[in-house]
């Protein structure tokens, strides 16, 4: 069984991604090198920092093309918060960035009561209770589930991407993060 | 609006949770990692942990600490005490906290609330408000500003505060009930979630807040009887208030 590759971006924290698959009895690279990306059985693309810095860092490491590639390939990616919406064709933050475009949609500023987002939400039709954390969100046509009308995940050949953070979102985040990774 | 938060808070003296009424007559109550597991067991929807020495020396202490909490909990945390650049921010955030809580930092140097928004997120920046009367008290509530409570909370909001921990002075500690007036008055002005805290004493105190705002802190409350957090969730649920269900680990 190979390690889980986390994608690094250069943005902060990572560890919680990491302690989670430890949990899991999966072991886990933090990483952007493409020959990774490229022979991982599981490849994570974190939720941390901004959208600007971080698809500046993926494309001068090579690691946006080693990903484009591996959805060509039809080979499992798991986007979660920011990664998720890093696969998509833009986003509105930053005053407008390019996406890795793997899936359709944007992602647009939140018009919510109260942005952040912060706290936990029931996802639809999953049913588990999950923790968000953000001020933007994604208008997709993979959107395959959704929490309070919103995007909560989307779904295209070999991506997976979700708003919440399954890391940090207790048992049931941790049963949700098995059942995407590939058997052992 | 997402599910109503209990969020219990932990304070930290050279690595190890303590508790005092006083920083003179400080009791060690245990190992951070162990009563945080303990809480999240617990039902805690997220944690803060608030470094009340906040001295240089103890930053590193502080840092090592998070690391051990972030290799075990699976819920979100909050680090306070002591953050006063985006550089001690970061090292905080990289060690594994979700989030940073700063206080009189922010009120010395408001541009830090824009400089950690911008390098990690709005949602990664907590501002905490120590109010008094109708002022803001900093350094732990021992010094008294000429700064207005709500004109403030509008401004960490606007600044780029992801959260607004407000504590009213009076009632930290009491056990007597949360100042639900300025909690709605302070929510009322901002369009950020607002945590209340200061006097959590029973569980209707908890479930009044929770009716006008999106967190509440609970400190005494709990730490007393950390394994009474699961009966004081069923308490708060039976009196209306809707919050997560907590699943048991497989």
């Amino acid at each position: 069984m190979s390690d889980v590759i986390i994608v690094d971006y250069g943005a902060g924290n990572t560890r919680s991604v990491r302690a989670a698959l430890t949990h899991l009895g999966r072991r886990s690279q933090v990483s952007a090198d493409p020959a990774l990306i490229s022979a991982a059985s599981d490849v994570i693309l974190p939720g941390v920092g901004s959208a600007r810095s971080a698809m500046a860092h993926l494309e001068d490491t090579g690691a946006a093309d080693a990903l484009r590639r591996r959805f060509a390939a039809n080979r499992p990616i798991l986007g979660i918060c920011l990664g998720m919406q890093l696969a998509l064709q833009a986003s509105e933050e930053d005053g407008g960035v390019k996406g890795l475009g793997l899936l359709e949609g944007l992602v647009v500023r939140l018009d919510a009561p109260r942005v952040p987002r912060l706290g936990w939400a029931l996802v639809e039709p999953w049913g588990g209770t999950f923790y968000f954390a953000h001020s933007f969100v994604a208008e997709s046509p993979d959107t395959v589930a959704t929490s309070e009308s919103l995007c909560a995940a989307v779904q295209h050949g070999s991506f997976l991407g979700v708003q919440f953070h399954p890391e940090k979102s207790d048992a049931a985040g941790l049963e949700f993060l098995a059942s995407c990774l590939s058997p052992d | 609006m997402p599910l109503a938060r209990l969020i219990p808070c932990l304070d930290v003296a050279r690595g190890r949770v303590v508790k005092g009424v006083s920083f003179v007559n400080l009791r060690d109550v245990g190992d951070p990692v162990e009563l945080a597991q303990h809480y999240s067991a617990g039902g805690a929807d997220e944690l803060v942990f608030l470094d009340i020495t906040a001295t240089p020396e103890g930053a590193d202490t502080m840092v090592h600490v998070v690391e051990r909490v972030a290799d075990v909990l699976e819920i979100p945390f909050t680090v306070g005490g002591g953050i006063r650049s985006v550089e001690d921010a970061s090292r905080i955030i990289e060690a594994g906290a979700d989030r940073v809580s700063i206080n009189s930092a922010a009120l010395a140097t408001p541009d830090l609330i824009t400089g950690i928004a911008a390098r990690f997120g709005s949602q990664a920046v907590v501002v905490a408000i120590d109010a008094g009367e109708s002022h803001v008290f900093s350094h732990g509530g021992r010094v008294a500003t000429d700064i207005a409570t709500v004109p403030w909370a509008v401004e960490v909001a606007a600044r780029g505060a992801g959260e607004i921990l407000l504590t009213s002075i009076a009632r930290d500690g009491r056990r007597s009930g949360f100042d639900l007036a300025l909690t709605q008055a302070v929510r009322d002005a901002v369009d950020v979630p607002v945590i209340a805290s200061g006097g959590a004493g029973s569980a209707q105190h908890v479930a009044d807040v929770l009716r006008i705002t999106d967190a509440a802190l609970i400190a005494s409350i709990v730490h007393e009887n950390p394994s009474g957090l699961p009966g004081l969730r069923r308490e708060i649920e039976a009196l209306g208030i809707e919050l997560r269900p907590v699943k048991e680990r497989v």
